[in-house]
């Protein structure tokens, strides 16, 4: 028993990606829902299952189902930060498989650009921290990235690379919400945040919703968009505060990749889209160490002469990433809708030549959750 | 566990330091020290805990300064003599080198006393604690 290749995400949708003042997190939420749910060929009274998990609602499958109309009979939607959405495909794929559910839809909205420009958390304080006033998410990242510069040379022109294909990606991209040039020298003449990280390391604050909606891979092939099927997921996590963290150069992700790998039943280097979650530049130095897309401690080499960027040898963060598509707080599910464009041959400028296989990497917390998803075209089951 | 003051460790802890101690906790069977203060050692479960005086002796793990337009202050990971990580401050210097030996003071932060930490070489009573 597998869940490779059993279910596929059959329809895809955002809205109001970007700034849209007015407009609530449920609002953008919904939005994006019956988006999805039209791009599935799908009506409202199809869905069955509802997941999601957001920084602005409690109870946050309550509010879109109450708000929509659902009534499903199966609910999920653990939150844990930015990977949740990619816990809730593999969730999903669970219980399509399992008969508990025919369509699963997976929801996320935000309006925090809108509502005060900066990241909404629900998040309580964590005690043994709170005296020493750490400025949540990006003290832990930056205390990572010391401890990264210090043990393996990173350097600060290695953080700004990262920042310089994103931005580079996000040209190609209509609706990425930062674009124009950026250079190097850019980055590190940024306003310090948190030393080492400049601003320009740091990702967008956007509003925006987000949507996926999956089935039984049977029946996606007879929906009108080219399939996309979850080939394998894996998830792992070791701490809550930074403070926990074992070694902060080295996240979960190692355990997380290569439970997504041992499912899909596929290499790496067979890989044609990287997504990972790029809240911070540190983020994509240490992802594509710890998924083995480079040795432990040389990802801020392995970034470096262009090499993540459009026409660089491996193609990360298309979209334009957190750092300059969108970032709307919890960012995972957009990682997801990129491979998917990707995936369906829709990406315009930005498109790949024929990609089949496409790995997005979720990040939640300070570098706390990781969950790995790996997603193919029919070709690849 | 040593029941010095009622409540649960994360209050016994903040008792000690409201009487100038820091203390941290250790399993009597293995000698390991657990921090931030728990029922339990992570991972393996011993409950045997008692509360022994830290050394306050450490080094620099990881550290940012938090820069803000109302003045910056350092974020510091210290990794202590007994073997475990807190998070701290190091309020006498804007940064220190990551290996940097660092020792221990309870000082009043934010309208509470917490644990801080300065450099060996250079600290307002001229040495170790």
């Amino acid at each position: 028993m597998t869940l490779r290749g059993k279910a596929a995400i059959a329809g895809i949708g955002t809205f109001n990606i970007g700034e849209a003042p007015g407009f609530s997190a449920t609002e953008n939420m919904a939005g994006a829902a019956l988006r999805a749910i039209d791009d599935a060929g799908l009506k409202l009274s199809d869905i069955d299952a509802v997941f999601s998990a957001t920084s602005a609602h409690a109870f946050p499958t309550l509010t879109i189902c109450e708000y929509l109309g659902l009534r499903p009979r199966f609910i999920g939607g653990a939150n844990t930060g930015g990977s949740s959405f990619e816990m809730h495909v593999l969730e999903a794929a669970m219980a399509l498989e399992a008969g508990l559910c025919d369509a699963a839809l997976i929801a996320y909205g935000s309006n925090q650009r809108s509502a005060g420009g900066r990241l909404v958390s629900m998040a309580e304080a964590q005690w043994q921290e709170e005296p020493y006033r750490p400025r949540h998410p990006i003290s832990g990242y930056a205390l990572a990235a010391s401890r990264h510069m210090h043990q393996f040379g990173t350097t600060r022109e290695m953080l700004a690379e990262v920042a310089v294909s994103a931005r580079a990606w996000a040209n190609l991209n209509p609706d990425a919400f930062a674009r124009g040039p950026l250079t190097i020298d850019d980055c590190l003449s940024a306003r310090m945040v948190s030393d080492p990280l400049t601003s320009r390391d740091c990702c967008l604050v956007t509003d925006g919703g987000g949507a996926l909606v999956m089935v039984r891979a049977d029946r996606a092939a007879d929906l009108p968009r080219k399939p996309v099927y979850l080939l394998g997921g894996g998830m792992a996590q070791w701490h809550r505060s930074i403070t926990e963290m074992p070694d902060l150069t080295l996240t979960a992700a190692s355990e997380s990749g290569p439970r997504a790998f041992a499912m899909a039943g596929v290499a790496r280097d067979d890989i044609d889209l990287v997504m990972l979650y790029d809240a911070f530049t540190i983020n994509t130095i240490l992802f594509l160490e710890d998924l083995g897309f480079c040795p432990k401690g040389e990802g801020g080499r392995f970034v470096q002469d262009g090499r993540i960027a459009p026409g660089g040898a491996l193609a990360v963060n298309t979209s334009g990433g957190g750092l300059s598509c969108m970032h709307p707080g919890m960012y995972g599910l957009f990682l997801i809708v990129e491979a998917v464009q990707q995936l369906r041959g829709q990406a315009g400028a930005r498109q790949l030549s024929d990609p089949a296989l496409a790995l997005c990497h979720g990040n939640g917390g300070a570098l706390s959750s990781q969950v790995t998803a790996i997603f193919g075209t029919e070709d690849t089951l | 566990m040593t029941q010095t003051t009622s409540g649960g460790p994360e209050q016994q802890f903040k008792a000690f330091l409201a009487q100038g101690r820091f203390m941290v906790q250790r399993s009597r069977s293995t000698g390991r020290h657990v921090f931030y203060p728990r029922l339990a050692i992570p991972g393996s479960g011993e409950t045997d805990l008692e509360w022994v005086p830290a050394s306050g002796r450490g080094t620099v793990y990881a550290i940012t300064v938090n820069r803000k337009r109302e003045g910056s202050h350092n974020v510091a990971l210290i990794d202590l003599a007994e073997g475990v990580r807190m998070m701290s401050t190091l309020p006498s210097v804007e940064t220190l080198p990551i290996g940097a030996p660092v020792h221990a003071r309870i000082e009043t932060l934010h309208g509470e006393p917490a644990v801080v930490f300065y450099p060996d070489t250079h600290s307002p009573d001229g040495g170790p604690a």
